[in-house]
């Protein structure tokens, strides 16, 4: 169970998982996502709040609407939230990372090669 | 029935005490609103006059535009819950409270009262004046759910419930506001554990509405810039500080008040650190002695 913390929105964190879902295939595209009652009840929020979240990945274009039955995943949106990730990778994971190994004094060298070990384990 | 709430420069005065001391808002019908304030407040005053348990010294309560002062039409509308269900005799056992709840109340749900008596363990044979106080919550919750008012007032009823009871209770509500809609107005001390099941929340203090707000937009109204001092405060003119905290020559400065994304940015580069506020620190600072909406 997806555990909130409880400073940040949640219907943000709620959209953030069901699009972590989808990029690990845990949600298939056209798959049926829960209701917003469903979503309410399983993590004790306002039912408002789901909806907000439903609506913003809607908006998005990763959610469809399908009156009177529910919400599906769009498709195509799983590609599309791989490319947003990819752009994102580089100011949000390899930077900081960079940014710590100077602060810690890691030689950046000693990272490449954690990096080049990690994977070629993952190749095998 | 859908039942928009609008309350009107209400004051409440008991001798040299001012309860409430002019509090204007209104509630869409059909939302879950949490009522927040620290003891003394006005909080149980103000549902009191809400519910028409107490006549106000002046200003009005209108419920579906009709005042609900002396007028049954509305007022058996309203189910009021005080902590610990004290509105029934101490003498009197449950069974004897459903039964006069059923006989009051227009919507009462019989069938969903008895399934709450076994979800909460109410001992339905013991005089209430000798259950615990956990039991008298209890059994105030299940005369508040039960009867489906279309304005269900529960005011600090978890008092002595044990966790788990009190996460029954939580779904209790949720379930049955999606059932059945209607407007549900909670006072809670516990605001960290409920405030994820309030569309909107209600802060009073000293008598006066602080802020009146949809609980996800507060969250991200409250910020704690954290980093040396001096950077610190090259970076906070301008904004509003409800509070502070020292380490050392590490300073944290709580604001509120939405800081754009720019000026953010502007802060994070120079090294210092944004988090936002959980909804129960803003209502700590907020309400501090020296705290108050800007």
């Amino acid at each position: 169970m997806m555990v909130f913390d409880d400073r940040s929105p949640i219907y943000r964190q709620i959209a953030d998982q069901i699009k972590a879902d989808i990029l690990s295939g845990a949600l298939q595209e056209e798959e049926q996502v829960m209701s917003t009652n469903q979503y309410a009840a399983f993590y004790r929020i306002n039912p408002a709040t789901a909806a907000k979240a439903f609506q913003q990945l809607v908006d998005e274009g990763v959610l469809y609407k399908k009156r009177g039955i529910g919400m599906f995943v769009s498709p195509g949106s799983r590609e599309t939230l791989r490319s947003q990730r990819r752009e994102r990778f580089f100011s949000e994971v390899v930077e900081p990372m960079v940014a710590e190994a100077k602060t810690i004094g890691i030689p950046l060298e000693e990272v490449i090669r954690r990096i080049e070990e990690l994977a070629s384990e993952g190749d095998q | 029935m859908t039942l928009r709430i609008d309350v009107h420069d209400l004051r409440l005065v008991y001798g040299d005490v001012t309860a409430l001391d002019g509090l204007t808002f209104s509630l869409e019908p059909n939302r879950i609103y949490g009522l927040l304030g620290r003891n003394g407040s006005g909080k149980t005053s103000l549902l009191s006059v809400l519910a028409a348990f107490r006549k106000p010294t002046a200003g009005e309560v209108l419920a579906g535009g009709q005042p609900v002062w002396e007028n049954p039409a509305v007022t058996s509308q309203i189910a009021f819950i005080r902590e610990s269900g004290d509105t029934v005799e101490d003498s009197e056992k449950p069974k004897e409270a459903l039964r006069f709840a059923e006989y009051f109340r227009p919507n009462w749900d019989k069938a969903y009262a008895e399934e709450l008596i076994e979800r909460f363990q109410v001992p339905m044979d013991t005089k209430i004046g000798e259950m615990s106080r956990g039991q008298r919550s209890a059994l105030g919750i299940v005369l508040g759910l039960a009867a489906r008012a279309p304005i269900t007032i529960l005011d600090e009823t978890y008092l002595g419930m044990d966790a788990p009871s009190r996460y029954i209770f939580y779904d209790e509500i949720l379930n049955e506001y999606m059932a059945h809609p209607r407007t549900f107005i909670i006072s809670t001390h516990l605001i960290e554990e409920v405030s994820r099941i309030f569309e909107e929340v209600l802060i009073i203090d000293k008598g006066r509405l602080l802020l009146q707000d949809e609980t996800e937009a507060l969250l991200t109204r409250g910020v704690a810039i954290t980093g040396p001092e001096d950077v610190v405060e090259r970076h906070i003119g301008g904004l509003t500080v409800i509070g502070e905290r020292q380490l050392g020559r590490t300073r944290s400065v709580m604001v509120y008040g939405s800081l754009d994304e720019a000026r953010a940015r502007q802060m994070r580069e120079a090294g210092l650190d944004l988090e936002p506020l959980a909804l129960q620190d803003l209502f700590v600072h907020l309400t501090a002695p020296k705290g108050g909406v800007p």
